[in-house]
């Protein structure tokens, strides 16, 4: 089974969104290499013929009937963004200036 | 009235319920008993990040009024309530323990809020817990340290640790916490009270701030297995909200509870799972949580039940596939805290962009343990890794379920001590993952099948409370109720009071 290194973690780190600290990456990496090490041992099961659980309860196609039904107030959602404009969530660009 | 405010918020929710019907006591005496108690104590306990204060008087004031005009109202019109922060309430503060969310006042109400509000029951406030519910200690929430009314200076259990602190410290005589692990149970057993975690998909997770999808139940915490069965009855049953919701009837609880309290286990076989504290299986386990379990198993010997040893193998493997699912379904469920749409935006300068908006604002508004588990999901989901992590982790899954079908072809119900330990002090685990993640040892592997599982106390150890666990199969947990009532009982008839009368009125308290 692999470690998680520094850098393993500063990727995985930018892939999550999180814009971690040199601190954080230092303990961070410590710690998940531990708790790998821990969660490693589910790899000792004998399982080459056992299907995987997603879930315990075995639904499928839960369906509800195509109706209308009333929808939250755009104003009450509009009052809970962090950002609002002219009616609808302001949101920071998405697009890079050579883009 | 009959009693002084102290007596009210020392009273459990079948003794208000009546209080109340007969018209002795109001609503808003209980109430306002509670908001008092809680002005006194939380400053010290730390179990409410959110109080009602007027709003509270107030529902309560209308329960009176209601009454007072000959309305028709249920038997638990009028008795307040705390449910955990993670459960969305309309217009009342909601944070899941996360600064992500500080301020929030969300636009609906969770499913299990609205069924406790129909009941006519009064919100006393939210209580704090583990940031998005990850932690068996409540240390990990962004706001307070939360402390156990039995020894302020360690522990009230976690998730649901301001839920526990609150009802074991009579700041509410009941409350709703949620369980991915242990959640519900562990924090109540450390606190002496009831906590039982519902059959998956048989409680409503509409409103309920996801953790780990497949896992996340919310159920009841109270003083008494009678009361948390019935608010489990109040809460329980298919929703078309969600859908996983199971769309079958539940059983009888509270009749179960009271049958189980009459003390008669004649029929009932009772397994004792040998790899949760058994032989050769108890390292990590003190001394006096496994006596305690061993009189507690005694204890329902002597009712008549039918009490044997049985193995479940792959119960050792659950920690690890534990904390390989619930942290990948996280760090899926947790890309929902984007800075857009509600909760905090961080660093939104006008010139940064989207990506770096978002990084700034995880960073800013999650705690450690979350940054940790959301970067282990997104680990053990990556391509290259999937299949020896998650993959094989999905698989010990269905390991476990099948140990559990295997045992109950011979029992109606598994045993085990709650936790390994009584609650710990604070500050001793909370940088070191893997002996935080001990904690949840004992309740993992029902989690994982998603069968019902209750927690009962089952005496002190070190002064500090014990609790058994009782688990049966899907959709049965009226035999969790049943047994654990009858241990109740006996356990209460024989010291001639309840454990948590023990307590007392904590020290430093009016």
């Amino acid at each position: 089974m692999s470690s998680i290194s520094r850098s393993d973690v500063a990727h995985l780190a930018r892939l999550s969104r999180l814009a971690v600290t040199d601190e954080e990456l230092d303990r961070f990496a410590g710690q998940l290499d531990q708790v790998l090490a821990a969660v490693a041992r589910v790899g000792e099961a004998a399982v080459a013929d056992v299907p995987p659980m997603t879930h315990a309860v075995p639904l499928t196609n839960v369906l509800r009937p195509d109706e209308v039904t009333p929808s939250l107030d755009r104003d009450v959602v509009l009052a809970g963004a962090p950002a609002a404009e002219d009616g609808r969530i302001r949101v920071p660009r998405i697009l890079g200036d050579a883009e | 009235m009959t009693g002084t405010s102290s007596d009210l918020t020392r009273a459990d929710v079948a003794e208000l319920s009546r209080l109340l019907g007969s018209g002795e006591v109001s609503a808003v005496e209980v109430t306002r008993a509670h908001l008092d108690r809680i002005a006194a104590d939380d400053g010290r306990l730390g179990a409410y990040l959110h109080v009602e204060d007027d709003a509270a008087l107030a529902a309560a004031a209308a329960v009176d009024q209601a009454r007072a005009t000959g309305a028709e109202l249920g038997p638990l019109a009028g008795v307040p309530l705390a449910l955990k922060d993670l459960v969305v309430t309309e217009g009342v503060p909601t944070t899941s323990g996360s600064k992500i969310l500080e301020g929030w006042r969300p636009p609906y109400s969770a499913t299990v809020a609205t069924r406790l509000a129909e009941a006519g029951t009064v919100l006393l406030g939210k209580t704090n817990m583990d940031e998005f519910a990850m932690g068996s200690s409540t240390e990990n929430s962004a706001y307070q340290v939360t402390r156990n009314p039995w020894d302020a200076e360690r522990i009230p259990g976690g998730s649901s640790g301001g839920s526990s602190a609150a009802v074991a410290g009579h700041l509410a005589p009941w409350s709703i916490g949620t369980d991915t692990g242990g959640s519900i149970r562990q924090p109540a057993a450390l606190t002496g009270l009831v906590g039982h975690k519902p059959t998956y998909g048989s409680v409503s997770r509409y409103g309920l701030i996801a953790f780990s999808s497949s896992l996340d139940q919310a159920g009841p915490m109270a003083r008494t297995v009678l009361d948390a069965a019935v608010m489990h009855e109040v809460i329980g049953g298919h929703d078309p909200r969600d859908s996983t919701s199971i769309d079958t009837p539940l059983a009888r609880l509270a009749d179960a509870a009271r049958e189980g309290a009459a003390g008669d286990l004649r029929g009932v076989r009772v397994g004792v799972v040998r790899e949760l504290g058994g032989e050769g299986h108890a390292e990590g386990y003190e001394p006096g949580v496994l006596a305690r379990t061993r009189e507690a198993i005694e204890v329902l010997a002597g009712l008549g039940a039918e009490v044997t040893e049985v193995s479940c193998p792959s119960f050792d493997l659950a920690l690890p596939a534990y904390y390989l699912i619930a942290p990948s379904e996280a760090s899926s469920n947790l890309a929902r805290y984007e800075g857009v749409r509600f909760g905090l935006r961080a660093g939104d300068d006008g010139s940064r962009d989207l990506d770096e908006v978002m990084a700034i604002t995880r960073e800013q508004g999650f705690g450690p343990e979350v940054k940790r588990r959301i970067i282990l999901g997104t680990y053990a989901l990556s391509s290259g890794y999937y299949e020896a992590y998650y993959g094989q982790a999905q698989k010990v899954r269905t390991l476990i379920t099948r140990d559990f079908s295997a045992a109950f072809a011979g029992v109606d119900v598994l045993v085990s001590p709650t936790t390994p330990t009584v609650a710990f002090p604070i500050g001793t685990r909370v940088d070191d993952p893997i002996s935080m993640y001990a904690a949840d040892l004992c309740t993992l592997p029902a989690s994982l099948a998603g069968l019902p599982a209750i927690s009962v106390p089952s005496g002190l150890s070190e002064g500090l409370p014990v609790g058994l666990q009782v688990m049966a199969p899907a959709l049965a947990d009226d035999r969790c109720y049943r047994v654990a009532a009858a241990l109740e009982a006996a356990q209460d008839a024989a010291r001639g009071h309840r454990l948590l009368d023990e307590l007392g009125t904590p020290a430093g308290a009016a």
